[in-house]
């Protein structure tokens, strides 16, 4: 009954954000109400028992992610405000995807259902074994750097290829100048 | 953009006074993540975290004293071929890619070497990418022409 109350709000306060988000015509306020929606999530996520996703969500999501939204609103000019032009468009398009989550939201198992598919492939396996095999009660990261290990480098590598990126991107404005100053110099 | 975002003492003072403890909780989570929630990318966020408010409130120019650009750069680099380095070293010692079994003499002790060198892999990886996306959004210059 407490985990339903709790839920209950948690989702309701979700709901009145993403209004809000709808309705604010200022970058940064939209940046600060992504910010908290993602708050909310890992609290959800808490409440559901996903302690390791909730901590995630929680660093990156409202943390370091939303300090870049406003580094990168900072640098846009002032006196823009955020105009939707047709709304038409978008709001079919909110309409029918959401239809579409709607109807498979029936077709989902139940919460904590033991015979749910994703509880019956490796998972178990996983559960019985890595305790005694690794002597580490943290069975996420087992599975996390152990056995999907290959995975683990994967996303390593794409984490760092974002960064590289970034910084090819946003450097070569300033190579750019270097270039054209040089430029100058020999005319 | 301004160097320095804000002069406020009440923030230098602030931000002073977190810097380690938020350094120390990264530490702890990266190292505590076999024990409890956490691991190597929420760790190195964390980390990060702490060098971004350093450069908000001092100025990026203290900031990239403080971490150079150059260092960053390698470091993660390091932090992706510790990672594969791990996997390389346990091909050398007889086993397969990523096998951690072979990394000491009792299998499963040799996981928990695997499993801490990855995760710091990782963190070092995760946190330098987001000291380096800061680092770059906060210097970069918009020409508004």
């Amino acid at each position: 009954m407490n985990f339903l109350l709790i839920n209950f709000f948690l989702i309701s306060l979700l709901l009145i954000t993403t209004f809000f988000i709808f309705k604010s015509t200022s970058l940064i306020g939209i940046v600060a109400l992504t910010g908290a929606f993602t708050l909310l999530c890992s609290a959800i996520y808490v409440n559901l028992d996903a302690v390791d996703v909730a901590f995630t969500e929680a660093a990156v999501g409202s943390g370091i992610s939303t300090i870049l939204m406003v580094m990168a609103a900072a640098k846009l000019p002032e006196g823009k405000k955020n105009k939707l032009i047709n709304l038409f468009p978008s709001i079919i398009l909110a309409i029918s995807i959401s239809l579409v989550l709607i109807l498979i939201i029936s077709n989902l198992p139940l919460l904590g259902d033991p015979n749910a598919p994703i509880h019956l492939h490796v998972v178990p396996e996983y559960i019985k074994e890595s305790k005694d095999f690794f002597h580490i009660p943290n069975v996420v990261t087992n599975i996390l750097a152990s056995y999907r290990g290959f995975d683990t480098l994967g996303e390593t590598i794409v984490i760092f290829t974002a960064g590289l990126g970034v910084i090819v991107l946003l450097t070569s404005n300033t190579l750019n100048r270097k270039t054209k100053f040089k430029n100058k110099e020999k005319k | 953009m301004r160097d320095k975002i804000s002069s406020s003492p009440v923030l230098s003072v602030v931000s002073k006074v977190l810097f380690a403890p938020i350094i120390i909780f990264g530490l702890y989570v990266q190292f505590h993540g076999d024990y409890g929630p956490g691991g190597g990318f929420q760790a190195g966020v964390i980390v990060a975290a702490a060098f971004i408010l350093y450069s908000m409130i001092f100025g990026l120019a203290k900031g990239e004293t403080l971490v150079p650009v150059m260092v960053n750069r390698y470091l993660m680099c390091v932090g992706v071929l510790l990672y594969a380095g791990v996997g390389i070293l346990s091909i050398f010692l007889d086993g397969m890619y990523l096998d951690y079994n072979v990394l000491s003499t009792n299998p499963s002790s040799g996981q928990h070497i695997g499993i801490i060198l990855v995760e710091l892999g990782v963190g070092i990886t995760v946190a330098t990418v987001m000291i380096a996306l800061y680092h770059s959004f906060a210097s970069f210059k918009v020409s508004h022409e």
